[in-house]
C-alpha cells in the first residue's frame, strides 16, 4: 500500500447526509473482477444530473471529497472506496463514517478525516466563497486546514490508521509476525466447531 | 467472569493485542460469495500466499445468479465471469462451494444458518454487510470489505478495534400483526441510521424472546442500517432446538459439551451497557418507509410526512429530497398509496417462515392486475421445502412469479430491477435511491404485508383484505 502523509488539492462539498455505498458505486458496476476502472461509476445516477457537483468546473482534479455525517452508510462493497480513489480522491472529510467503510478506507489507503460538524460547516463555507481554494489534509498532524482562509481545524483518525496511512502497511503483513500465536490459538479451539471437510454431511 | 454476551464472544476469540495495534479475532467462519472476493483472491496469488484454512470457509453464488432458469445458460458475460472466477478459486484453494444449481445453493446468510455452519459463540465473516444476520445465534458476526476478505483467506484473523456494546431492550409482547420486520424498522426508527455507529447491538427483552430463529435472523440481519457493527441475541433454547440435527451441528457427546457451553453465552445481570435503548412492544404497529434511508417509516395507519414537521434542518432537508425522490405528496395516507412492483425474498425476509406468512395472505386471492409479484426463495433448500409444503401452487395460483434462489431484486445486480419510476413493496432491507434499479423507488414492508399488498396493489395489512377474519 501507497503510504499516505498529506493530501493536498482542490475539495469539492457534497451537501447530504447519509451517503450510502449503492450512491458511491451503484450494484451494477460490482461485476467487475478488478480493483480499478471503477471511477465512471462514481455517483453514477447522481451525475446524471449537470447541475451535481461532480459534474462542475470545481470537481475538475479534486482530490479531497467533503461530506455530511454517516458517509459510506450501508453496503460493505469495499468497490465504494476504490471508485472514490478511481476517481481521484485521496481523502474523505465528514462528521461521521460508517464503520464498515471507514475500515475498508484504511485498508486501502483512502484517508478518512473525521471532523466536527462546525468543522466541515466552516470548510464548506471557506469553499463556496473560494471554490479553487487548496485544502491540506494532513495525516500526520491529523489537521485540515485551507491555508489561503487562514483556516485549520483538527480531525480524528484512529492512531492505528493513521499508523498504517503514513507507513503504507500491508495488513496482512503486520498480522504474519503473529503466525505463531495464530497457530497457538487454533490448537485449543473447541472441538465441535464447524469445519467444512470431511465432517460435512451434505450432499451437493 | 461476568460480562456482556459480546464481551464473552470477543474474549475467546483474542488472539494477540499487540501494543499500539488493534487486537487479532479468530475467525471461526469465513463466508464467501462470488461479488467481493475475486479481487481477495488475486491478492493471495499475486503475493504467493495461500488459504490459511479452506476448512473454515464456505463459498456460494447468490448476488448475481439468474433467478429464471438457474440450470440455463447465464446470458450476463460478466456475471458469468464472476462466478467462473469464484469456481476457479474455490478449486485452486480447496474451497467447499455451494454453486448455482447446487441443493444447497442460496442467499449466504440463509444457507450458513440452514446448514448449521453459524452457531452460538463463534465469530463469523462475509464481504457482505447483512453479515450481521447470524448474530441472531450468538455468533459475533459482521460484514467486511474485499482487503478484509484477504486477510481473513490469509490468516483466519481480522484487526479489529473493540467496538462498544448497546442493548435493545424491546418490553412487553408484540401486537398480534406485528412482525420482526415491523419490530427492526421501528427500533431504526428510533434510534435512528447512525444510532448504532460503533456498536454492537445486542437485542434483549421479552418481544425479542418470543421471536422464533427466522423472525430472530430478520432483526439482526438489518442491525447494519441502524449503523451498527453486529447484531447478537443470546442463545436459548428456541436457538438450540433450530439447530439440533443440522448437518454441520455437533452430534452425540459434542452436541451436550457444546450446549453445555453455549448457555454460558448470556449477558449477566449485573453487566452494563455503553449505550442503551428501550423500547415498549406494544407501541409499534405495522410499518412501510416512505423515504429512501430505513430509519425513515410510518405505520400502515399513517401519512407520508411532513419534511416541516422535522426538527432538524438536516432532517427537513433529508426528508424533502427523499418525498421528491420517491414521488410522494406530504399528507398521503399510506393505504392510498399504489404500488407496481411486490417483492418477497432477501437475506432478510427469503426463509420458510417468511414464504409461509406471504402464502397463509394470498391463498384462495389474487394478486391485483396491476401489480408485478415475484417470490424468490432465499436457498434452493427453502424453495424445495416450500415446494414441498405447496407454497409454490399457492402463490402460482395467486399470480405470483415463482423464481429461484439468489438475491435477486434486493440489489438488482442480477437484472430483477424495478423500471425508472417503478414502485415497489419490497421484503428486503435497503430502500436507497436506486437500490432495486435506477430510478426505482422501494418500500420496505414485512412478508405479511407484501403479500397483502400484492392483492389490493396499495399498501395494505391482511386485515385489510375482503374476506379476513
Amino acid at each position: 500500500m501507497r503510504a499516505v502523509r498529506r493530501v493536498e488539492g482542490r475539495a469539492v462539498v457534497i451537501d447530504r447526509r447519509d451517503v450510502d455505498t449503492d450512491q458511491i458505486i451503484p450494484a451494477a458496476w460490482l461485476k467487475r473482477v478488478e480493483r480499478t476502472g471503477f471511477g465512471a461509476g462514481l455517483f453514477e445516477a447522481w451525475r446524471r444530473d449537470p447541475e451535481f457537483v461532480l459534474n462542475t468546473p470545481a470537481a475538475a482534479g479534486a482530490s479531497i471529497l467533503i461530506a455530511g455525517a454517516s458517509f459510506g452508510c450501508g453496503s460493505s462493497r469495499e468497490h465504494a472506496v476504490w471508485a472514490l480513489q478511481d476517481f481521484g480522491f485521496d481523502a474523505v472529510i465528514a462528521p461521521s463514517f460508517a464503520d464498515i467503510f471507514r475500515g475498508n478506507s484504511i485498508g486501502a489507503g483512502l484517508v478518512t478525516a473525521q471532523a466536527a460538524e462546525e468543522v466541515v460547516a466552516a470548510l464548506g463555507a471557506a469553499l463556496a466563497d473560494d471554490p479553487g481554494a487548496r485544502v491540506v489534509v494532513d495525516v500526520v498532524e491529523r489537521t485540515v486546514a485551507i491555508p489561503s482562509a487562514g483556516f485549520t481545524a483538527p480531525f480524528a483518525l484512529p492512531d492505528y490508521a493513521r499508523w498504517r496511512l503514513i507507513e503504507g502497511l500491508d495488513d496482512i503483513g503486520v498480522t504474519l509476525r503473529h503466525v505463531d500465536a495464530i497457530t497457538k490459538f487454533e490448537l485449543g479451539r473447541p472441538d465441535w466447531l464447524p469445519v467444512s471437510g470431511p465432517r460435512a454431511h451434505v450432499t451437493t | 467472569m461476568s460480562g456482556r454476551l459480546f464481551d464473552k464472544v470477543w474474549q475467546r476469540h483474542l488472539v494477540a493485542s499487540p501494543d499500539g495495534e488493534p487486537p487479532l479475532l479468530y475467525i471461526d467462519l469465513h463466508l464467501v460469495h462470488e461479488v467481493t472476493s475475486p479481487q481477495a483472491f488475486e491478492g493471495i496469488e499475486l503475493a504467493g500466499r495461500t488459504v490459511r484454512r479452506p476448512d473454515l470457509t464456505v463459498a456460494t453464488m447468490d448476488h448475481d445468479v439468474p433467478t429464471t432458469n438457474p440450470l440455463g445458460p447465464i446470458t450476463d458475460p460478466l456475471a458469468a465471469e464472476q462466478m467462473a472466477r469464484l469456481r476457479k478459486n474455490c478449486e485452486a484453494h480447496g474451497i467447499t462451494l455451494y454453486p448455482l444449481g447446487s441443493a444447497e445453493q442460496g442467499v449466504v446468510h440463509v444457507i450458513g444458518p440452514q446448514l448449521g455452519l453459524t452457531q452460538p459463540g463463534m465469530t463469523v465473516v462475509c464481504g457482505d454487510s447483512h453479515t450481521s444476520t447470524h448474530g441472531a445465534f450468538g455468533a459475533l458476526a459482521f460484514g467486511i470489505g474485499t482487503t478484509e476478505v484477504e486477510h481473513v483467506l490469509a490468516t483466519q484473523t481480522l484487526r479489529q478495534v473493540k467496538p462498544q456494546a448497546m442493548a435493545v431492550t424491546v418490553e412487553g409482547q408484540l401486537p398480534a400483526s406485528v412482525t420482526a420486520k415491523d419490530l427492526v424498522l421501528g427500533i431504526i426508527a428510533e434510534i435512528g441510521t447512525g444510532g448504532g455507529t460503533g456498536s454492537v447491538i445486542e437485542y434483549r427483552g421479552d418481544a425479542v424472546r418470543e421471536l422464533d430463529m427466522a423472525g430472530r435472523m430478520t432483526v439482526c440481519n438489518m442491525s447494519i442500517e441502524a449503523g451498527a457493527r453486529a447484531g447478537m441475541i443470546a442463545p436459548d433454547d428456541t436457538t438450540f432446538a433450530f439447530l439440533e440435527g443440522r448437518p454441520h451441528s455437533p452430534k452425540g457427546a459434542e452436541w451436550e459439551r457444546a450446549l453445555d457451553d453455549w448457555r454460558s453465552l448470556v449477558t449477566d445481570d449485573d453487566a452494563e451497557f455503553d449505550r442503551e435503548a428501550t423500547i415498549d412492544a406494544a407501541t409499534l404497529r405495522p410499518v412501510v418507509t416512505w423515504g429512501t434511508n430505513p430509519a425513515q417509516s410510518v405505520s400502515i395507519d399513517g401519512v407520508v410526512p411532513d419534511p416541516a414537521s422535522f426538527h432538524a434542518a438536516a432532517q427537513r432537508q433529508a426528508a424533502q429530497r427523499a418525498l421528491d425522490y420517491m414521488g410522494l405528496q406530504p399528507g398521503t395516507s399510506v393505504r392510498d398509496i399504489r404500488v407496481d412492483t411486490v417483492f418477497i425474498g432477501s437475506c432478510t425476509n427469503g426463509r420458510l417462515a417468511d414464504l409461509r406468512a406471504a402464502a397463509g395472505v394470498v391463498q384462495g386471492r389474487k394478486v391485483n392486475p396491476a401489480v408485478r409479484a415475484i417470490v424468490v426463495p432465499g436457498s434452493a433448500r427453502v424453495k424445495a421445502e416450500a415446494e414441498a409444503e405447496g407454497l409454490d401452487a399457492v402463490f402460482i395460483a395467486a399470480g405470483f412469479e415463482w423464481r429461484s434462489a439468489g438475491c435477486s431484486m434486493c440489489l438488482g445486480m442480477n437484472g430483477d430491477i424495478l423500471a425508472p419510476g417503478e414502485r415497489s413493496a419490497s421484503t428486503s432491507n435497503r430502500n436507497f435511491e436506486g437500490r432495486q434499479g435506477p430510478g426505482g423507488r422501494t418500500h420496505l414492508v414485512s412478508p405479511a404485508m407484501a403479500a397483502a399488498t400484492a392483492v389490493a396493489g396499495r399498501f395494505a395489512v391482511p386485515g385489510d383484505l375482503e374476506g379476513a377474519g
